[in-house]
């Protein structure tokens, strides 16, 4: 058994808040260089060269990259050897968020459903916890901002809509979300399980660095003809037109029932953002 | 690609009519921000013909809730808000006198409608680009609304504040034009 305070949780967390705010992965400013080289328009090799110059920025001056600072999402993996200790982990969690949003300087985006009254320091977070073998504790923070998580959908195909159906209802939502998700975006795909099980599949499938291949190759093909269909929609660099309204679509599969083939489509803006430590 | 337009608020139809889709102008002077619940309230007064707490005439309203500004920092990050949300507004504060707005994404044909009577223009910022845009205010005091917290009117002194000309006075918009010319079908 491996004692764990849960303090030492909320200081990590408070980090890698303030740290997923500021400092965009290696790998997004890959990618923004791989679309310049193919990029047709030369306004949107402008603004993907702005996008990069706004990271510089952002990661040297500390301050957020985007001002939507987004809700604070969680994925934490618990070693089953671990015995976490001094206090309640969700309510150490919670202080870790409130933290970095205070000291981070970051928005508080979190409000009543119905009134809009703001909750005042993005409290709630929304955790997804998973066990595993170990001693180890994995933490990902990944704050997700509104305008692109506004265009994402769970929809439960019929079977007998099959891959083809799938394709033509993601590249539809990419199409019908226009400028809005603020392109060029990363689309997350989830398919199978359940329908909760689908979107948390999607939002899964965004962690992995951009650049890198599925594991799976019918997933690895699929995912590239998406992408292909998908940039030829001409939607572009903020919706201004172009040949990158996408820079990535991954995919994440699972079984499902047999009446039901479950799809979620979670579109992720260009500030895409996460950071993890592993405790 | 050409040269990027210098222009100073406040803005005269002049201005205006110059302009078309895809100029890349940069803007110096005085920005107003607002957004979805300072609009309701301005919306509000304007339909019981009161006075607005600020002169609306040649000025510039920018879609923007920023993250609170540091310590040594004028601002904190500062893109846009989407725009579509503020399409029941915009009309009656055109008619007013508001030359132009800053957003992102697509207006409705009736905030075209008014930009094309009135002479008013729609410029887009680069959207998640709050770093850098931020770099651009110089000043900023609130001047309405302090109770909306990031929703308050402030208003802002820029140099160079970079937009994008998406919809003129001709009734163009950069948004269709832009996917027309890029897709493959």
């Amino acid at each position: 058994m491996r004692e764990i305070d849960v303090r030492l949780i909320t200081e990590k967390v408070k980090e890698l808040c303030i740290q997923a705010n500021t400092e965009l992965g290696e790998d997004v400013l890959r990618a923004f260089d791989r679309a310049i080289e193919k990029e047709e328009s030369p306004l949107a090799i402008e603004i993907l060269k702005e996008l990069k110059e706004n990271a510089r920025i952002a990661k040297e001056e500390r301050v957020p990259i985007c001002q939507d600072t987004g809700v604070a999402v969680l994925f934490l993996e618990i070693g089953q050897e671990v015995h976490l200790v001094g206090g309640d982990l969700k309510e150490a969690i919670f202080e870790g968020v409130r933290k970095g949003y205070r000291e981070g300087y970051l928005r508080k985006s979190m409000c009543h459903p119905f009134t809009r009254a703001n909750t005042g320091d993005n409290t709630p977070a929304i955790l997804h916890t998973e066990m595993v073998p170990g001693d180890k504790v994995k933490v990902i923070v990944a704050p997700k901002g509104g305008g692109s998580e506004n265009m994402s959908r769970v929809v439960m195909l019929t079977p007998s809509d099959g891959i083809e159906g799938m394709k033509r209802y993601v590249v539809q939502r990419v199409k019908e979300s226009g400028s809005n998700p603020c392109p060029p975006t990363i689309i997350g795909v989830g398919i199978g399980g359940n329908f909760e099980q689908a979107a948390l599949l999607a939002k899964k499938s965004l962690l992995r660095p951009l650049g890198t291949r599925n594991p799976d190759p019918e997933l690895d093909r699929l995912e590239s003809e998406l992408l292909e269909e998908i940039n030829r929609l001409g939607i572009g660099p903020q919706g201004l037109g172009g040949r990158t309204t996408s820079l990535a679509v991954h995919i994440l599969m699972m079984p499902c029932h047999i009446a039901s083939l479950p799809l979620a489509v979670n579109i992720q803006c260009h500030a895409h953002r996460h950071k993890e430590i592993i405790i | 690609m050409a040269e990027p337009i210098r222009l100073k608020t406040p803005l005269k139809d002049e201005d205006v009519e110059r302009l078309r889709i895809g100029d890349r102008v940069l803007i110096s002077g005085i920005l107003y921000t607002g957004r979805d619940a300072a609009h309701r309230r301005l919306f509000d007064l304007i339909k019981e013909g009161k006075e607005l707490p600020f002169d609306v005439r040649g000025q510039i309203i920018y879609y923007v809730g920023p993250t609170p500004a540091p310590p040594g920092k004028v601002f904190g990050s500062a893109g846009p808000t989407t725009s579509y949300r503020m399409d029941a507004y915009s009309p009656a504060l055109i008619e007013r006198g508001l030359k132009g707005m800053i957003g992102k994404g697509m207006r409705s044909d009736a905030v075209k409608e008014a930009m094309r009577k009135y002479k008013a223009v729609y410029f887009a910022a680069t959207g998640g680009a709050g770093a850098l845009l931020a770099k651009r205010i110089k000043r900023a005091e609130i001047v309405a609304y302090e109770d909306l917290g990031p929703e308050a009117i402030q208003r802002l002194e820029v140099e160079d504040f970079p937009v994008i000309v998406i919809n003129d006075i001709n009734g163009n918009d950069l948004y269709i034009e832009g996917e027309k010319r890029y897709k493959k079908t």
